[in-house]
């Protein structure tokens, strides 16, 4: 395990929203492969740590690295934290896919389109070449016969295969998924999960905020617990969820395996 | 009722037409290129800067077209410098003075028209746009300006009609388009009746024209936001999301 390099290391994230403070001081490690599961109850800041990762969220102090590349912070003259680099954050943001619980896809644009879209606005990649590799993502998760229809026409777990083929075709460094299967019908959960698994499988480093916990148990190289902004729990899951050391986290599992 | 000497004029009508097109199709491409500079200044959440295009869409939607025409055409000649500059041989025709201020008033419409259209834009979509790297320029042109224009095509429909309509000013100030034809052939053989009549009819039938381009461009651009077609439901297939309100309003 210590063998495969550190894909993110995030240091003492702190973040406050007005006089609320979500994270209270996260650091985590994620090496190549690893998949993370981020758990915890609603409030417990897991949603806003994956979108100060990619600084969709600005922390208020905290460093993030990905790939061992700092991402540079600098402070206003009005004392806002801001990144020094639009510029470094933009690549750095093209490296992390992120699949959101709402899904988010582009509503005037069909599925392929959505699915080409960054690759060749972002990086870059010549129509044809994004195209071909748009198609193979979409049989990757079952949405090829699909390609040509609107997020409005397609169901909840449709949609999100779709988001998750759009995160594909970056060719991530790193996935960022923020509770996938959170706003879907409970009967379209599996659909998407079993989409998810088979990419954890593949080896892909990710990070997955969820509320899943079989998911969790079975897929995760290790899991991490919030509450209240901070770190309760982590550990790999066997450990994790079979010796549970915080009196929270009991209570927590016991609520989810009612 | 003469509609003979309707007849007879129909070559001047046809001019006078083809003139009210052009200057209808000239200022709405010269407005909408002002527009979306307007509308994108006009949505920053720096106040200041925010300040500039909201004062000039208020004032170009507070105040009659009249007025700013007839301030271009008659006003511009009272200044002497003006009159000895450059931009003389722009102010002195009446053509010029009736394009720039149809221009300047469609701009003002229009970017209200896209600035409230881009306010908008499904929140989740823009971070979606952040979260893959997008520039805020990548991001303006690629996902929040095709969104908008295509939530604005409806209302941008009527102003286009407006505009049509509103271009029988220009017809005021001794130009010949389809109005200032119909007060020709008025003042030739003083049949107003008739001779208003025929240019409404011409114009009635640009706004046809002008509906029927529109409901072809809805049809093409509007196809993600209405129902789905019933097509044989296939095995696994999930039946139809429920299409955002606008689309059953049959926008």
């Amino acid at each position: 395990m210590s063998a495969s390099a550190e894909a993110l290391v995030v240091e003492d994230l702190h973040k406050s929203f007005g006089s609320v403070e979500v994270l209270k001081g996260i650091s985590l490690v994620a090496r190549e492969h690893d998949v993370v599961s981020i758990l915890g109850s609603s409030g417990s800041g897991k949603s806003t740590l994956l979108r100060c990762i990619n600084l969709l969220e600005i922390p208020d102090a905290g460093n993030v690295y990905v790939h061992g590349e700092l991402i540079r912070m600098t402070t206003t003259s009005g004392a806002a934290r801001v990144p020094e680099d639009k510029r470094q954050v933009e690549r750095m943001r093209s490296r992390l896919a992120m699949v959101f619980q709402q899904f988010n896809l582009w509503s005037h644009m069909t599925v392929l389109q959505n699915v080409i879209e960054a690759p060749m606005h972002v990086l870059k990649v010549p129509r044809a070449e994004a195209v071909e590799r748009a198609e193979s993502v979409l049989q990757r998760v079952d949405m090829y016969e699909r390609k040509d229809y609107y997020p409005a026409h397609l169901s909840g777990g449709q949609q999100q295969r779709a988001a998750i083929a759009r995160a594909l075709a970056m060719e991530p460094a790193m996935m960022l998924f923020d509770e996938p299967t959170s706003a879907l019908d409970p009967e379209l959960v599996g659909e998407v999960l079993k989409v998810i698994r088979g990419l954890a499988e593949e080896g892909r480093t990710m990070l997955v905020v969820t509320h899943e916990m079989a998911f969790a148990r079975d897929v995760s190289t290790k899991v991490m617990f919030l509450h209240e902004g901070q770190v309760e729990e982590d550990g790999v899951p066997a450990q994790v969820f079979d010796e549970p050391k915080s009196a929270r986290f009991r209570q927590f599992l016991a609520g989810t395996l009612r | 009722m003469d509609v003979n000497v309707i007849l007879e004029n129909i070559p001047l009508y046809i001019e006078g037409m083809w003139v009210t097109v052009q200057l209808v199709v000239l200022s709405l491409i010269l407005g909408l290129a002002l527009a979306v500079p307007l509308a994108l200044v006009a949505t920053s959440r720096r106040r200041f800067i925010a300040f500039w295009p909201r004062a000039y869409i208020y004032f170009f939607r507070g105040t009659p077209l009249l007025v700013q025409m007839f301030m271009i055409y008659h006003g511009t000649a009272q200044f002497d410098w003006l009159k000895d500059s450059a931009l003389w041989v722009v102010f002195k025709e009446a053509y010029w003075c009736a394009l720039i201020a149809f221009a300047l008033n469609t701009a003002a419409y229009t970017g209200e028209m896209l600035r409230g259209a881009i306010a908008q834009t499904p929140f989740g979509e823009v971070e979606a746009a952040r979260a893959y790297g997008m520039s805020r320029w990548t991001r303006f042109r690629r996902i929040i300006l095709p969104s908008a224009c295509r939530r604005a095509l409806p209302s941008y429909g009527n102003e286009v009609i407006f505009m049509l309509h509103g271009s029988a000013l220009a017809g005021v100030i001794t130009i010949v388009d389809l109005f200032g034809a119909a007060k020709i052939v008025n003042a030739r053989h003083f049949v107003p009746f008739e001779s208003f009549m025929a240019a409404g009819f011409f114009y009635l039938c640009l706004t046809l024209l002008i509906v029927w381009i529109f409901r072809i461009a809805e049809t093409h651009w509007h196809a993600y936001m209405r129902p789905r077609e019933e097509e044989g439901e296939e095995k696994g297939s999930f039946p139809a999301r429920s299409a955002p309100a606008y689309a059953a309003k049959g926008l």
